[in-house]
């Protein structure tokens, strides 16, 4: 019982902070009421910080899902980005031909567009989901690289639809779109993701992942069906950067193709192997500060891509584990490759160790033998 | 809420490192946990560091116009071309003794020419510097980003060089000082009938940059009406490096003119490879070949070809030739391209209008804007069209040996 008092008053307080800062700074501007005991410095900075404090929310959700699938099971995906376009594309389309009708039949106050935005979100993590399915079942039913190929190829495939599809704008960009921002949705999605996963990860569904990551064959011997494991986490993962997608359409109101390119992908799986793989606090961290690094950066204006750039590398350099990580990014191949030099080290620690002692043991032997001269050359070159 | 959350989360890491797992007896040796705490510190001198590098919030007695362009990026010539216009006109307003007593000052955004950070960069300018007015951005994409955000904050925005005609039907504070791709590939249809007698074309497009998409449609249309006939249709991506598969195709097909309306980069290449397959027909093209860089890459294979553009830094007439000389003056010789005369034209224009105005509100700002005519600009007479298009002349440049060469202006 106390738990579930625990997790109500948890949820009161979170939902209340959302609703709050929502009510303060709707959709990031700054209320009028708020604007009048603030000064100018302060309400030029809010509108800003809150604008990239959105964008860092949805980059957590976008983090968040993609750990899952790539810090939790141990598969690598890296067409994040695409499952990302069909939720945002898919929930845009909805969002403008039916969704603002409906908005405005309600209403069109704050809690019709809310509406509007639940069922979008809705739509466009189904449908980012159903993407996920198709792609997943038949690359996870294999082991190794395959999904990594997979996932690249699908990430290019749906940047190549949406720049032909001309209902949706094609490569000139989709616009028009109901801009529906605001903190409340943004974060509360982004808390739904890391409860979601959290849940997952210390389920016994996140313990068959976590089986699966760690050595799958095992998981396998021990009964965890790995396909049908991987699927799902795929599915989730990829029905969750949908729902990051959708905010992302609502939030500038404009789409484009180009956004959701390969590099879109990459830079969320730099933020969660910068992050950590493998945890949910380092994404977390790792989406905030891929998210705030490029805008903290713009006093260097044209060098500031280069200063980011060297400061990953550092950063990776000095912690190939990420900031909060357990597990190195690609444990796999190191693993494979520093196995046989551990051997080594292994036998040479011990020759250092006791040498002494084995020395002491062979010169006795061989004394005995070299007295022993019934003892033949064959025995001996056996030692 | 914070530390709550913290918790949960601290004790998912923890159970992740209880469980038994192969990197405990890895051999990868473990940085000590106190590297996390130097290097933290060191991220946030930066980010420090980094944040008190510019803060010079324009003040009160100063207009506040903003830019933002692709600085950096595959096309960063035309956003450091479109920067030094606007600087340009800027510090002459600001010789002149400014708008109505007041100094201008621009504020500088980079967009890598990314959409997504064309919207953070205009969302900056706005909340954080209050501009009044913004210049911006280059290519269609990147501007259409930007849009709503100068919409909904009553910023009028002027995109200096998005000729995509979907960028002002974003909403009525969004101008452009350029004409739209429906013109040029128009103009460029009417030159290749008229002028170069051409009977038959064929059409090299970049099928993902909505810029090519529209002028090659228009080409097409116009092309036709003029009794034209459309031989062949090739398509390639930015960035490819072989064309040789296309233009083979079109040389079978043998066509009078070759309609190449894509950006510099890969059109430098089209021709050089368009040369070695032994292709002789014009290559034709358009605005995004004007850069320093297409001559650089392409050499002597673009000898021949035409293009329409937005103004010719040669043309003779005393506006064009003092602008050419001022820039000239700034940037060390170099000759402004059409990116920079637009820029150039887009800046004066919005001063214009708030000089008449004599207020930067944004309602009255947009009218006086839209109430745009006859301005004298480098790079033509420029009036507001109805959707706040500029209705202006096109000219036709001939490139010869690093050199575009007046040919003719094609007026709307």
């Amino acid at each position: 019982m106390s738990r579930y008092l625990r997790f109500l008053i948890i949820a009161v307080v979170v939902l209340g902070l959302l609703f709050g800062l929502d009510y303060l700074f709707p959709g990031g501007a700054i209320h009028p009421e708020l604007r009048k005991h603030l000064s100018d410095n302060a309400a030029r900075l809010l509108p800003y910080i809150f604008r990239i404090a959105m964008l860092a929310g949805i980059a957590i959700t976008l983090a968040v899902s993609l750990n899952l699938i790539n810090g939790f099971t141990g598969q690598f995906s890296i067409g994040h980005a695409g499952f990302m376009a069909v939720g945002a594309y898919s929930s845009a389309y909805f969002s403008v031909n039916f969704g603002a009708n409906l908005a405005a039949r309600l209403g069109g106050g704050k809690p019709a567009w809310g509406l509007a935005l639940v069922l979008a979100t809705l739509i466009g993590a189904v449908c980012a989901g159903l993407a996920g399915l198709v792609v997943g079942v038949p690359s996870l039913r294999l082991k190794g690289d395959y999904l990594a190929i997979v996932t690249l190829g699908f990430g290019q495939i749906i940047v190549v639809f949406l720049n032909n599809i001309e209902a949706v704008g094609g490569a000139r960009g989709y616009s028009g779109i109901p801009i529906v921002k605001s903190f409340f949705w943004i974060f509360l999605i982004a808390i739904l993701t890391i409860v979601i996963v959290r849940n997952i990860v210390k389920s016994a569904f996140g313990r068959a992942l976590i089986s699966i990551r760690e050595d799958e064959l095992a998981a396998e011997a021990m009964g965890v069906n790995t396909t049908r494991y991987k699927v799902m986490a795929f599915v989730i993962s990829s029905a969750m950067a949908g729902a990051g997608g959708v905010l992302l359409a609502h939030f500038d109101g404009y789409l484009n193709p180009k956004s959701f390119e390969f590099i879109k992908s990459f830079e969320i799986l730099i933020m969660i192997i910068l992050g950590g793989l493998g945890s949910i606090v380092g994404s977390v961290l790792g989406a905030v500060l891929l998210t705030v690094l490029p805008e903290a950066l713009r006093g260097f204006a044209e060098y500031r891509m280069v200063i980011y750039s060297l400061l990953l590398i550092i950063l990776m350099i000095t912690r190939p584990q990420g900031l909060l990580g357990t597990t190195a990014a690609f444990k796999g191949w190191r693993g494979r490759k520093q196995k046989r030099p551990r051997s080594r080290t292994e036998t040479e620690e011990i020759t250092a160790e006791d040498s002494s002692a084995i020395d002491s043991v062979a010169k006795a032997t061989l004394g005995e033998r070299q007295r022993d001269s019934s003892l033949g050359q064959g025995e001996k070159s056996e030692h | 809420m914070a530390s709550s959350l913290n918790g949960l989360n601290d004790s998912v890491s923890h159970a992740a490192t209880r469980l038994p797992r192969k990197s405990r007896t890895s051999p990868v040796k473990q940085p000590q946990r106190s590297y996390l705490f130097p290097l933290l510190l060191l991220l946030t001198i930066v980010l420090a560091l980094a944040c008190a590098h510019r803060e010079n919030i324009p003040d009160r007695s100063t207009i506040a116009i903003g830019f933002f362009g692709d600085l950096t990026g595959p096309t960063f010539n035309f956003g450091i071309s479109a920067k030094n216009g606007v600087l340009l006109a800027a510090d002459e307003i600001n010789q002149a003794g400014g708008i109505n007593g007041h100094q201008i000052d621009i504020v500088i955004e980079d967009d890598k020419g990314s959409p997504e950070e064309a919207a953070i960069a205009a969302g900056k300018l706005i909340d954080r510097y209050q501009v009044v007015a913004i210049v911006a951005a280059g290519a269609s994409g990147n501007s259409l980003a930007a849009a709503p955000k100068a919409q909904s904050a009553h910023v009028p925005l002027i995109a200096p060089s998005s000729t995509n005609p979907a960028v002002t039907q974003a909403g009525d504070y969004i101008f452009r000082a350029c004409f739209i791709d429906a013109f040029q590939g128009e103009v460029m249809a009417k030159f290749a009938s008229n002028s170069l007698k051409a009977k038959t074309a064929a059409i090299m497009v970049d099928y993902n940059s909505p810029y090519s998409r529209g002028l090659s449609d228009f080409f097409e249309v116009s092309f036709a009406k003029l009794s034209g006939r459309m031989v062949i249709k090739q398509s390639y991506q930015q960035g490819d490096a072989d064309f040789r598969g296309q233009l083979s195709a079109i040389k079978a097909a043998d066509p009078d003119v070759i309609y190449i309306p894509g950006y510099y980069g890969d059109v430098a290449i089209i021709a050089k490879q368009a040369r070695q397959l032994g292709l002789t027909a014009p290559l034709l093209g358009a605005d995004g070949w004007d850069a320093p860089e297409l001559w650089e890459l392409g050499g002597d294979a673009l000898n021949g070809s035409y293009i329409s553009n937005h103004y010719s830094a040669k043309d003779p007439a005393e506006t064009i030739q003092k602008f050419v000389h001022a820039y000239q003056q700034h940037y060390g010789n170099l000759t402004p391209d059409a990116h920079a005369a637009l820029a150039y034209d887009a800046l004066k224009f919005l001063a214009e209008a708030i000089q008449k105005t004599g207020t930067t509100e944004g309602l009255k700002l947009r009218e006086a804007l839209a109430q745009t005519k006859n301005f004298a600009g480098v790079t033509g007479v420029i009036s507001m069209d109805r959707d706040r298009n500029a209705v202006k002349p096109a000219v036709i440049l001939k490139l010869e040996d690093g050199a575009y060469v007046y040919q003719e202006t094609i007026q709307p």
